[in-house]
């Protein structure tokens, strides 16, 4: 067994600096990697270039981030529900890439399988496409996407072991499996850390070998979004 | 004048089909679910990675980690699967949700749709809809039939940036069943108490209409 564990949200985040890129799980506030983010508020590093599906909320996620003027670059697909967000776009005090959810994901994937670029259907024939190759297969028209680059890749797993298996829970899972690997460090961060051997192999979502470091998140506040409910009758 | 957003997404749910996989987009999409008939099988996907989506939680059941796309809590029914992003739009793209029902701003008569952007506000960004719109086989469109200045939102071409080109099949709007065709968009239903004159006045792209178009039933 290869040990990926280390002993503290300290040592996970070691070597992260101003101007890097990171990549962050999560859809919403569902599945990020809460602790990790705690800890680049606490460390202060600025200039950063943030790839995420969204931008958290004012006063959550990656909306700690914002509020301390540390990301410089968004690549999301929805920035809504932020109103902090909003000031910086609209000052340009961040600058902002939207691009397809679909894509966003793929140019993850690819990334962690060694795949320079692909062709999707996203995005042909509107503003996304600009300036980018396009080809025709089938009779139907491609852009050419490329993967990312990023130097961390934060993520939030469920349960993991010491070997950096892990597993994913619900919907929490979303981008956080296709980011492991496709940095030059992947963190992941866990409710419940245990030895290796403990979880059932079969079972595993993501295997070790795409994991530098693994710990259990001190806290999880899990916070939810959009409480819908329905009333027992 | 026509039907209320719960009309119209009850006769969207006639088009659900027995077997279907079903994307629904947020807004009155979303309120197709609650119409689909019950004898049929039918799975709802949410692009963030669930596929057999169920109703809101009871009160005090609600999981941080299941949510659907527009991040409210939600549950799971029997036969129920979850799965990652890429994976999510993998089953999107390669054409194995059979209908997509989304909202637009905009739709032209070649099946082009805009929603996603209106220059000079805050652009939210387009999640998940450019993906859906440029591999789905099947969309419909659930919208209003004219803006909130009352302009036409079925047009010659749309004025604002796309998130597809030449992708929706079929419009249900406040007024009207719609068909896009290569001739334009063709008349299939009018809503109760609407006259053909009515639609006309309001659809600024080419209608076509046959000599008795049928009122919907909802």
């Amino acid at each position: 067994m290869i040990n990926k564990k280390v002993k503290s949200v300290t040592e996970a985040v070691n070597g992260v600096k101003d101007g890097m890129t990171f990549m962050l799980g999560g859809f919403g506030l569902c599945g990020i990697p809460e602790n990790c983010i705690q800890q680049l508020v606490k460390l202060n590093i600025k200039d950063l270039t943030c790839i995420s599906n969204n931008a958290g909320v004012d006063d959550f996620g990656l909306g700690l981030l914002l509020q301390k003027h540390q990301i410089r670059k968004m690549i999301s697909s929805y920035v809504g529900e932020n109103d902090e967000f909003e000031r910086q776009m609209l000052s340009r005090e961040l600058d902002v890439e939207l691009i397809p959810q679909g894509t966003l994901a793929e140019r993850c994937r690819a990334a962690q399988a060694g795949i320079p670029a692909f062709y999707t259907p996203a995005g042909y024939g509107t503003e996304v496409a600009d300036g980018k190759e396009t080809r025709e297969f089938n009779g139907k028209h491609y852009v050419l996407e490329h993967a990312f680059k990023a130097d961390f890749a934060f993520v939030k797993a469920w349960k993991g072991d010491e070997a950096g298996n892990i597993i994913f829970k619900g919907t929490a899972r979303n981008f956080n499996p296709v980011m492991c690997g496709a940095a030059k460090t992947t963190v992941v961060e866990v409710e419940e850390l245990v030895p290796a051997g403990s979880l059932e192999p079969n079972q595993i979502h993501v295997p070790g070998i795409f994991v530098q470091r693994i710990f259990e998140g001190a806290k999880y506040e899990k916070r939810i979004e959009q409480r819908t409910v329905r009333k027992k009758s | 004048m026509g039907l209320s957003k719960e009309q119209i997404a009850q006769r969207i749910a006639k088009e659900v089909k027995d077997g279907y996989y079903v994307n629904l987009g947020i807004g009155i999409p979303t309120l197709v679910a609650n119409y689909v008939r019950d004898d049929i099988s039918v799975e709802f996907q949410s692009e963030n990675g669930v596929l057999g989506m169920g109703p809101f939680p009871f009160e005090g059941e609600e999981d941080a980690d299941i949510i659907n796309a527009g991040k409210q809590t939600i549950t799971t029914l029997p036969g129920a699967s979850f799965f990652d992003s890429a994976l999510s739009f993998g089953m999107i793209r390669g054409q194995h949700v059979d209908l997509t029902i989304l909202g637009a701003m905009e739709v032209a008569q070649n099946g082009d749709i805009a929603n996603w952007k209106i220059p000079g506000k805050m652009v939210k960004g387009m999640g998940g809809a450019m993906d859906l719109v440029s591999s789905a086989e099947n969309i419909i469109v659930a919208m209003m039939h004219t803006n909130r200045a009352g302009e036409s939102k079925l047009l010659r071409e749309c004025s604002l940036p796309l998130t597809g080109v030449g992708c929706v099949k079929k419009i249900v709007t406040n007024l009207a069943v719609l068909e896009v065709t290569r001739e334009g968009f063709l008349l299939l239903e009018r809503a109760p108490g609407v006259s053909v004159d009515d639609i006309k006045a309001v659809t600024e792209g080419n209608l076509l209409v046959s000599d008795e178009v049928p009122e919907m039933q909802v």
